[in-house]
Parts: C-alpha cells; sequence; structure tokens
C-alpha cells in the first residue's frame, strides 16, 4: 500500500508512544482448536494456548468416536469381526480386512494359494494409493491447492469402482474372506486394474508437478511440523510418518506377508520427517504400489482363490443344496460356531499409516478372548503437541493433515 | 530364527535377574517371557538398553484380564529393528492391587497406551504423568473391558439364546 508522507509520519509518532514489548506483561490466550473444527478433516479436539499465533502449549483430547471395538469383538465370530476392522482406517478399509483374515489364518494355520496372495497384494496396493491420494491432496488442499485435490480424487473413485466390483461396497468394503477370496474377480475388474495401472501415472505426474517443486508449496510445508528419528522411534512412529524422519522400516520388507517378498520395490525414506517429507516419501509410495501392482498382474498365477478351510469358507451354493457335508459347513459359519485352537497371536501389516497389529488370544471358543487393535495413528498422534509447539497455528493444520490422522483408527 | 532368539534372551534374563523369569515359551512365531511384577521394570529396561538385544521400540503395549478373572495382565510387545528381533513380555498381577510402575520414562510413546490401559482395565501405572481415561468419558466408574462387564444386559429375557453365544 502506497501511503502519504503525513499519514507516514503520523504512524512513525504512535509508535513512539506506545510500550515496547518487551516491558509488556506477557499474557497467552487459551483457544479450543475442534472437536468439530472444518480445516482439522475429522474429529478432533486440541486445547491451545496461544501466544499470539504462536502455539506455546497444546494438550489433545480424543475419543469423541469411541465404538468399543475390542469389546465387541469378544462377542463376535471371527468371520464378522471384519465388519469392525473396515471402520477403523476407512481410507483403506481393505488393508485392515486383509490383516485380520490373515491373522486369523495364522491362527488356523491355513496356507493359502499363491494367486489369492497375489489378488490380496493388489488389493492392498490399490488401497494404500486411495489413502495416500486422500492424504497428499488434503495436504494441497490446506496450502490452499485445492486443483490437486479434486483432480486425484477422481483416480480415487476408480479405484474405489474396482473395489465395488468385487465386494460390492466401496468405502467399508469387507472384502475377501478367511482363507482368501470368495471367488476370482470378474474378467471386467482385471480390465479396470490394468487400465488404472496404465493411466494413473499421467495423472500422478500431473499432480507432482504441481506440487513437488512448487516455490510457493515448498516455502509452505518445508520445516513445518519436523520430528527427529530418534523422537519419532521413541513415540513409536511407523509408516510413511517414520520413513519421512529417515527410518527405512516397512513391515512388507522387515516381516514378509502375502507374498511380498516375490516382488521388487523400494522404500523410499526422508530426511528431516517435516511435512514436506512427509508428502513426498507419500508421492514415492503411491509410484512403489503401482510398480508392485504391475508386477503382480504379470507374474498372476493360476490356480484356486481360496484355501482349504471348510470351516471357515462357505461352500458354493449347489454344493450346500446336494451335499449334507457341505450343507453342515454353511449353518456352521453362518451360526459363528467354528472351532478355533487356542492361541496367542501378534500379526502386523503395513497399513496406510504405519504398522497396523492384531493381537488376538483364543481360548479355543467362538469369539476370541482378547482382541487388542494396535492401531498406528493412535500411538503416533501423541507426539502431536510435541510437533506444533513453537510453531505457527497455520502450521498445525498442515502438520496434522499431514500426518494423515484418521479418526476412525485413533479412537477405535 | 524365533527358537534361537527365545534360547538368547531367556539365557541373558536368566543371568541377570534370576527367577524372575516366570516362563519363556514360544507362541506361534514369538518368544514371550512372563516376568514376575516386581521385576517388570527393571527387566524392560535391561532390555532396552543391553547392548546386544536393544530392545528400543515399544510396537505395542496392552491390558487384559486371565480367564480365571482375577488377575490383570499387561503386555508389552518390544522390537529391535535393526536385527529384526520381537519379543512379547508379559506379567500378571491380583485385580485387588492393579499396580505395576510406567514405562513413560522409557519410551514416552508408552504414555497414552498406558492411559488405554487403565482407561479399559484399571492398571494403575505408578509414575504416570497424567493416568486418567482417554476413549471414555471422565465419569465413567467401571472399567469396560473387564469380563463382568458383559456387553448386552443379561437381565433380558426376551433375548435368551442357550444354544448360540455366550
Amino acid at each position: 500500500m502506497i501511503m502519504s508522507k503525513k499519514e507516514n509520519k503520523n504512524t512513525a509518532r504512535q509508535a513512539d508512544t506506545t510500550p515496547s514489548v518487551d516491558t509488556m506483561e506477557k499474557e497467552y490466550s487459551t483457544l479450543n482448536l475442534g472437536p468439530t473444527h472444518p480445516a482439522t478433516h475429522g474429529i478432533f479436539q486440541n486445547v491451545l494456548k496461544m501466544d499470539g499465533e504462536i502455539i506455546h502449549d497444546a494438550v489433545s483430547t480424543i475419543g469423541y468416536i469411541h465404538r468399543a471395538f475390542e469389546k465387541l469383538a469378544e462377542r463376535r465370530p471371527y468371520a464378522q469381526i471384519t465388519t469392525l476392522t473396515d471402520r477403523m482406517n476407512y481410507c483403506s478399509s481393505p488393508i485392515n480386512n486383509m490383516g485380520w483374515h490373515m491373522t486369523v489364518e495364522k491362527l488356523i494355520k491355513a496356507e493359502l494359494p499363491k494367486r489369492a496372495e497375489y489378488m490380496r497384494v493388489i488389493i492392498m496396493e490399490l488401497s494404500r494409493i486411495s489413502d495416500h491420494i486422500i492424504c497428499n491432496t488434503i495436504i494441497g488442499q490446506d496450502t490452499g491447492a485445492t486443483t490437486g485435490f479434486l483432480y486425484l480424487f477422481q483416480w480415487r473413485e476408480k479405484i474405489y469402482d474396482i473395489f465395488e466390483d468385487i465386494c460390492g461396497a466401496r468405502l467399508t468394503t469387507n472384502i475377501g474372506r478367511i482363507g482368501g477370496f470368495d471367488r476370482d474377480f470378474p474378467a471386467k475388474t482385471w480390465d479396470k486394474i490394468r487400465a488404472f495401472v496404465k493411466e494413473y501415472p499421467k495423472a500422478l505426474t500431473e499432480f507432482s508437478n504441481l506440487l513437488e517443486r512448487n516455490k510457493i508449496f515448498m516455502d509452505r510445508t518445508i520445516k513445518c511440523g519436523p520430528i527427529s528419528a530418534e523422537r519419532a522411534l521413541a513415540y513409536s512412529f511407523t509408516g510413511p510418518n517414520l520413513r519421512a524422519a529417515g527410518v527405512d522400516y516397512d513391515v512388507r520388507v522387515m516381516n514378509p506377508y502375502s507374498s511380498y517378498q516375490d516382488f521388487d520395490f523400494v522404500v523410499p525414506v526422508g530426511t528431516a520427517g517435516d511435512t514436506y517429507d512427509r508428502f513426498m516419501v507419500r508421492q514415492e509410495e503411491m509410484w512403489q504400489s503401482l510398480r508392485i501392482i504391475e508386477q503382480a498382474l504379470k507374474n498372476m498365477p493360476d490356480g484356486p482363490t481360496h484355501a482349504n478351510v471348510p470351516n471357515f469358507f462357505l461352500p458354493p451354493k449347489e454344493e450346500v443344496y446336494n451335499n449334507m457335508e457341505a450343507l453342515i459347513y454353511h449353518f456352521k459359519i453362518v451360526m459363528g460356531e467354528m472351532d478355533v485352537p487356542k492361541g496367542e497371536i501378534y500379526h502386523c501389516v503395513e497399513g496406510g499409516n504405519g504398522e497396523l497389529g492384531f493381537y488376538l488370544i483364543s481360548d479355543g471358543g467362538r469369539t476370541p478372548f482378547r482382541l487388542h487393535f494396535r492401531r498406528p495413528c493412535f500411538i503416533y498422534y501423541q507426539a502431536y503437541p510435541e510437533m506444533i509447539k513453537g510453531g505457527m497455528l497455520s502450521d498445525a493444520i498442515l502438520t496434522m493433515s499431514s500426518m494423515n490422522v484418521i479418526a476412525g483408527e485413533l479412537d477405535a | 530364527m524365533s527358537e534361537e532368539l527365545l534360547n538368547k534372551v531367556n539365557q541373558k534374563l536368566h543371568e541377570h535377574f534370576h527367577g524372575s523369569v516366570e516362563k519363556a515359551e514360544l507362541l506361534y512365531d514369538y518368544p514371550v517371557f512372563t516376568v514376575n511384577k516386581e521385576k517388570i521394570h527393571e527387566v524392560l529396561k535391561f532390555l532396552k538398553e543391553d547392548e546386544e538385544l536393544n530392545f528400543h521400540f515399544l510396537t505395542d503395549l496392552t491390558g487384559m484380564q486371565t480367564e480365571d478373572e482375577k488377575h490383570l495382565g499387561a503386555i508389552y510387545h518390544l522390537h529391535n529393528m535393526q536385527k529384526n528381533y520381537r519379543i512379547r513380555v508379559k506379567t500378571f498381577f491380583p485385580m485387588i492391587h492393579p499396580e505395576i510402575p510406567t514405562a513413560t520414562d522409557l519410551w514416552p510413546a508408552a504414555n497414552w497406551m498406558e492411559r488405554e490401559s487403565y482407561d479399559f482395565y484399571g492398571i494403575k501405572f505408578v509414575g504416570h504423568p497424567n493416568l486418567k481415561r482417554i476413549l471414555n468419558v471422565d465419569e465413567m466408574d467401571i472399567f469396560p473391558l473387564r469380563k463382568e462387564y458383559p456387553l448386552e444386559d443379561q437381565s433380558r429375557e426376551d433375548k435368551s439364546d442357550k444354544m448360540f453365544g455366550r
């Protein structure tokens, strides 16, 4: 703004009479961010102690959408718990579903055919892409770049179309069964997956061009909400947030499940652990996921799509009508009267946000004796106050969206 | 690999904490150690700081109730990322005195996990900086994951099902 000389003089005179900042007594203001705030993308409450626009201290309150999944699971037969896992990280529910199926399969010692495992890998990597699309485009949205958000969400819709073809649902998928898949993917779905792998790189490249080397975006996100590797490990960070801090821990590589050892992919790591690194790690992970899907499509073996576990796998309808054995199994599965061995299992998969673990204690009954979900969001969100302290309020919003805190997973 | 690790950790724990390790077993692919409640903090500290074992990462911490409904337990999943060692450490204590030392001084990540265990099982972690409920409302006066609190009202007669369900 251009000021006249006279005005300039006036403001200078006023500045002389007002006391300087050092002599004033400091007073903090309290700001209640949430529980429902349009900028936090979910139900999170943070009570902030503000020094002007700088955050001096923060306290998080969680549990607003707690739904007692662990208690509910103690009364549900194993096959019915899949629907509970859907509702944890609802941005990538197929990974949760598969993780739960694999936990039960480990307990009953089922061996899956290669084809089922490869199909699972495709599903899991597609949902990882959709999870990262949400996180990264939301980072763009929060920095003021709505274009990428609207543009990439079309591709998330395409992934959801594929899920819909396979299981009938889009968001809370309940995909697959204990022991594999209820049937092979339809032929048109294979075409859709191939088309997605072929066409998505173009969209992702455009999105990358939009933000990755964008001066405004880089200025906004570099050094925003950083965490060092030591602190991240002490706070039990996992997944992209830990890798952004420079630790190359990935469950898919360290404890391969579902034939991940067959695939060739790179684990991207960052250095500073700030918002920009988290964004870049997720970008690169999308490329790696595409690579994995390509390899799975290329090397897809033939064969059955489910393991031989008649106690858990619904027999085909013709069998049920004509065969006594099949009818008995059908009845037992539907009524939830399957036998499981006694045992204690911890199984983890690489979810969209990190190590998603299932700790299951079975006493041989129809339901789990104890089931605990290791939810990565819940564990790393406690570092949030430490990460935003000393930063600006608008950086706190950006830090939260770049950590990809999902309320459903946080509160179980 | 798992058996090797079980023997290695078991031997080390026996050398340093003679008699405090009540049970060492292999459950599926996981070495599991049941440790006396009195020594749990020292054992965890040793496992974290020992140069060879170096379980620097707390994967998970959760509570449980035993089948006799008289004891509570705390379960720690520890991880050494460089060598990919994973173990589980358990400790049990009577429900009348559900007190064990906190692990927040070893891993800051234990903070919320201990609050969660307190919230659902009433395990009191002595020395915890801020031990209050985390997912449930503050006014709640029960510990809901204990088996004495059934999921549905057991006095209901319209839903009695003697053949299925428990």
